[in-house]
């Protein structure tokens, strides 16, 4: 059963979420609750594949051990070795999953083993900065294993995550929170399912399969559009089954389209992922690399900290090679814009000009929807 | 202490804007991006002696210069 796609998963979700409804309102916690019901969710989503069952199963052992044998371990020792050698092995299990594809042919993971990947990674990171001071089993399984987010995410954050679930909210405030969830769902619903779904009917399925320059273009504004709506829409949803629980999931979507320049862009698309990406990859390497002098020119340690991330990023999305060109792209254009908006004298003196955003707007518009025909791998068929 | 911040952001951010407005919201005016930020947290290290981590703290909690010196405040009074 494939979360949110069928109406049998969106029948069990209203009933698993009923009894929340009633805890919130009678101003109770909800999470021993919302742990039970996930591991249920869980037995249900992956029913019908023992393989992704076993798998899920491992990787939380894997994850939970490396995990607090970090957190056990960290106050003794403080070397780098340690948190890389913690880091490699919880990210183990999802390069294993993702290269035996390559070689066996079919997929040996479950689904969400590349989100929930990040939120392991975020602990062992914050346990070595000394944030995160003890890893509570339960705690700990409810972060890593809440079912709204499993499939696709937001990558939320597990202090954030642990705070929502120790604060009691009064009744009023719960039925504010549960009418944002619900308005959520349904703006995610219609999103997903009538949107995303008219797009991909009347324009992105009926795009002529040969490949030509027109043909490319047509396919290019279809699939933008579609893959907004559809991962928009998934995401809204997730995030207001969340509210329900008492989970603020943040948000994962900000207008993206209208952004003024590459730069608010990454801050408006799929934010839960960039945010994650600038805080633990970006902002370590370029930090690192400024207090340990790499490289003469900061500007230099930040450009290849953009093209590294961003790089990282494509990869994630999977070994393929158009996924690397799409992070490759995106890395490029953000030291390009930055490149200008430094040195461009035109820039500094006309940035604040409404005809300059405007243009800016539909330029970012057009260069982020070429970095999604790149993603979507229409150009090496 | 709030002179040692302003002087460090002046030279972060190059403009000496944050002297008279302590409430100036930094990311949103443009003055500090995620490269300013990363050198202000070198930077406070240095000065200060104190380790703030990327994810300590949220951005909307650092966005002003009386907000840093609150926090940076509070950091040394419990270390």
């Amino acid at each position: 059963m494939i979360p949110y796609s069928s109406s049998f998963y969106f029948y069990i979700l209203a009933l698993s979420v009923l009894p929340a409804i009633a805890l919130g309102l009678l101003e109770k916690r909800i999470d021993t609750y919302g742990l039970i019901v996930s591991i249920l969710m869980l037995l249900l989503i992956f029913s019908n594949s023992r393989e992704q069952a076993i798998f899920l199963l491992l990787f939380y052992l894997i994850e939970l051990a490396v995990a607090k044998g970090y957190c056990l371990l960290r106050p003794k020792f403080r070397s780098r070795g340690l948190l890389w050698t913690s880091v490699g092995l919880s990210i183990a299990p999802l390069i294993f999953s993702k290269y035996v594809k390559i070689f066996a042919g079919h997929e040996l993971g479950f689904l969400g083993i590349s989100y929930l990947t990040f939120r392991i990674v975020q602990m062992l990171v914050e346990i070595n900065d000394g944030l995160i001071k003890e890893i509570g089993i339960l705690n700990f399984t409810y972060f890593l294993l809440f079912f709204p987010t499993i499939s696709s995410g937001p990558i939320d954050r597990s202090r954030r995550f642990i705070k929502d679930i120790q604060s009691r909210l009064t009744r009023s405030q719960y039925i504010e929170l549960l009418g944002e969830g619900l308005w959520k769902i349904m703006m995610g619903v219609g999103y997903k399912f009538i949107a995303g779904n008219l797009i991909y009917s009347f324009w992105l399925g009926r795009t002529p399969k040969n490949i030509t320059l027109l043909h490319a273009i047509d396919y290019m504004y279809a699939y933008s559009l579609y893959l907004f709506f559809d991962f928009a829409g998934y995401s809204s949803i997730a995030i207001g089954v969340s509210y329900i629980f008492s989970i603020k999931t943040p948000d994962n979507f900000n207008r993206p389209f209208f952004s003024r320049d590459i730069k608010d862009f990454w801050n408006r698309w799929h934010m839960s992922l960039s945010f994650w990406f600038r805080d633990f990859i970006f902002t370590r390497f370029v930090m690192t690399s400024l207090k340990s002098q790499w490289f003469r020119n900061k500007y230099t340690a930040s450009y290849i900290g953009y093209i590294l991330t961003m790089g990282l990023m494509g990869l994630w999305h999977g070994a393929r090679v158009f996924y690397i060109l799409y992070g490759l792209y995106h890395g490029v254009l953000l030291v390009a814009t930055d490149l200008f908006q430094r040195k461009s004298a035109w820039y500094i003196k006309h940035k604040d000009k409404w005809q300059w955003k405007f243009a800016s707007t539909a330029v970012t518009f057009n260069l982020v929807c070429f970095g999604f025909l790149i993603f979507s791998g229409y150009l090496f068929k | 202490m709030q002179e040692k911040i302003v002087e460090i952001l002046n030279k972060i951010c190059g403009t000496d804007e944050t002297k008279n407005h302590p409430d100036l919201n930094l990311f949103e005016s443009g003055l500090m991006d995620s490269l300013g930020f990363i050198e202000f947290l070198v930077a406070v290290e240095k000065e200060f002696g104190i380790n703030i981590s990327p994810t300590e703290v949220a951005r909307e909690d650092i966005d002003t210069v009386n907000k840093i010196v609150l926090f940076i405040r509070k950091k040394l009074d419990s270390e």
